[in-house]
């Protein structure tokens, strides 16, 4: 199969009446690399799917792939498969024809037609039961008859809207892997959109992080995790979210309410203190808290507890499990893992 | 099943009584084809194949043949059907799917096309047939049947296309279909209760369409059946048997499609699409 291109999207913006879907988006897509839009529900990620995908025409701005430009083109002639949230399968044709159908569309011989589904569908694992309907077969082999339609005609990008949120929890872990796993192989393009953080984290090469038809962030998993842009990848990326204060920085510390945290070389300031649960600790010494909700997850434990009128979600491991309603200690971590946030929300510091 | 209501047999007789002069009607109907002759709905003369001579008589009292008149009848209401159906799918999906101006004003003419009386039509219809030279002939007949049809079809074929999920357009066009493409592979075949249940609600109504064709043609090779029966009236001695004979041979086919396509007819009411 031939390699992915790289995708490069330029001021593209979409506008529905009045509302401004996607605004003035600029983005980078390397060939064969996963991208992941995450984002709430309109956000504005699926927007520029279906931009990219051929099904809504920019306002503004352009689509490339490679260096050629896509954006007048109709969806039928940009090479792109796509995988929908509903898998979109046609319920009156079986999962062959179904597969087929970009392949009928090209005229492509009959005799080829039937090889290339074959392969695709033993790709998936549902090469045993082409010859049934959509309604006739599971959630999981309908998402790969989806994928294999997608893939079939070997396309150049792939997009995948949401193609997972409709499945088992217990799927879902194996489909993600699944997914990646052809992706890498294939060396397609793909673009995964998504509302799951942590579908994005473990799937993506790089993650676009969008808010309100605005890109707030676009770099790895692991910067996004521990760089976070502003205050609202910071609050979207991860789980349990970062803890976001809203106070003062006084240069030497951090002030919110009756809260006094020391921080040497603090900026200064009205803004936000970011900590994530995990780099809390409870313990002696720590500031004065009473535990509100104790939420076991197995391998650890949420405790949600109020420190000065602040409410702050601590992850413990599983064995240190205390009492709701208990007095405890919160600790707060060493400068490194704290994050700075201006007024506006923007991260101050080390990027 | 249901549970009968308590008094059942109450309202039986009810639906009963209501039901009875259909039913009478009927009776007759029956009666008066088969016998020579009957008082009231007493047979007096003998049970007779008398009254079906029309079938091997070329003509009856100088009309033409049956045959011609069911031929043509056929072929008004299959003309009528498919016309119709290819017409309001086509019309029906580029409503419900695409955006043009004057979008909602023809909707709202559609609906009050559908409400204006046809026989107030007659006369304009009369003059454009003349110039057009499609006076006096079928094919006329069927452009004017169908027409006036159209707006209900439309309307039920909208109903229709507006259930289908537009993720499935979306990914024929990804797939590589055009618009007209993803019309005639994925969407068509999709409504097709609706389409059937259009095209037999279409047939049934050309099969049955009488002031049309008696106003609007003329010479004895277009009859349709229905003019056919209508010639027994005009005359001074009506030959009831006769006309009853016709009328059971003109509505058999009729009873036939209803019983083969009544599950797509109460598919207009509950309009269901799924897969």
């Amino acid at each position: 199969m031939k390699r992915g291109i790289p995708v490069r999207l330029e001021g593209l913006s979409k506008r529905f009446g009045r509302v401004e879907a996607v605004k003035r988006l600029d983005l980078e897509i390397g060939a064969g690399e996963l991208v992941a839009f995450l984002g709430p529900s309109g956000c504005g990620k699926t927007t520029t799917l279906l931009m990219i995908a051929g099904i809504y025409r920019p306002t503004t701005g352009a689509v490339y792939f490679g260096d050629r430009r896509v954006d007048p083109l109709h969806p039928r002639d940009r090479d792109v498969g796509m995988v929908f949230q509903s898998y979109a399968l046609y319920p009156h044709l079986t999962l062959f024809e179904n597969i087929a159908f970009p392949l009928r569309l090209k005229k492509v011989p009959d005799a080829e037609v039937r090889a290339r589904v074959q392969k695709t569908a033993d790709l998936l694992g549902i090469g045993h039961i082409l010859e049934r309907k959509p309604a006739q077969v599971s959630g999981g082999q309908q998402q790969r008859a989806a994928l294999a339609r997608a893939l079939v005609k070997e396309p150049q990008v792939l997009l995948l809207d949401e193609p997972l949120s409709n499945l088992d929890a217990q799927i879902r872990l194996s489909a993600r892997a699944e997914i990646r796993r052809l992706q890498q192989e294939l060396g397609v393009t793909a673009i995964l959109v998504t509302h799951d953080q942590a579908e994005a984290l473990a799937m993506a090469d790089r993650v676009a992080v969008f808010s309100m038809g605005e890109l707030q962030q676009y770099d790895t998993p692991e910067v996004l995790y521990h760089r976070p842009k502003n205050t609202f990848v910071a609050g979207f990326v991860g789980s349990p979210p970062m803890n976001l204060i809203e106070g003062t920085f006084t240069g030497d510390g951090f002030r919110s309410g009756e809260l006094r945290i020391p921080i040497p070389g603090a900026p200064t300031g009205k803004g936000w203190l970011g900590v994530r649960p995990e780099h809390l600790a409870l313990g002696e010494g720590g500031h004065p808290a009473r535990v509100l909700v104790v939420e076991p997850l197995g391998r650890e434990v949420l405790v949600v507890a109020e420190v000065a009128g602040v409410r702050l979600q601590v992850l413990l491991p599983e064995d240190r499990r205390p009492e709701p309603g208990g007095q405890v200690g919160v600790v707060f971590p060493e400068r490194a893992t704290l994050h700075f946030f201006d007024e506006t929300g923007r991260r101050i510091g080390p990027e | 099943m249901p549970l009968l209501p308590k008094n059942w047999p109450l309202w039986l007789l009810v639906l009963v009584l209501i039901t009875l002069p259909i039913g009478v009607g009927l009776l007759w109907l029956f009666l008066t084809a088969l016998f020579d002759q009957v008082h009231g709905l007493r047979p007096v003369g003998d049970f007779s194949p008398e009254n079906w001579r029309f079938f091997t008589e070329g003509s009856v009292g100088g009309r033409p043949s049956i045959w011609v008149a069911l031929k043509n009848s056929i072929l008004f209401a299959a003309a009528v059907a498919t016309l119709e159906v290819l017409i309001a799918s086509m019309a029906a999906y580029a409503i419900s799917r695409m955006k043009f101006p004057f979008r909602t004003p023809y909707l709202g003419m559609i609906l009050v096309l559908h409400a204006f009386p046809a026989v107030s039509l007659l006369i304009a219809i009369y003059y454009i047939l003349r110039v057009l030279g499609l006076f006096d002939t079928l094919i006329g007949v069927i452009l004017v049947k169908a027409s006036l049809e159209l707006p209900l079809g439309i309307w039920l074929m909208k109903g229709f296309f507006d259930q289908l999920s537009w993720d499935m357009e979306m990914a024929a066009l990804v797939d590589g279909a055009s618009r007209w493409t993803v019309f005639w592979k994925v969407a068509l075949p999709l409504v097709r209760p609706g389409i059937l249940a259009l095209g037999t609600f279409a047939l049934l109504s050309a099969w049955g369409e009488f002031i049309l064709p008696f106003t609007f043609i003329v010479s004895g090779k277009s009859w349709t059946l229905a003019l056919y029966m209508q010639s027994f009236m005009r005359e001074a001695f009506v030959d009831y048997g006769l006309m009853a004979a016709v009328g059971l041979f003109y509505a058999a086919p009729v009873l036939l499609l209803f019983l083969l396509g009544q599950r797509y007819l109460l598919n207009i009411y509950s309009g269901g699409v799924k897969g």
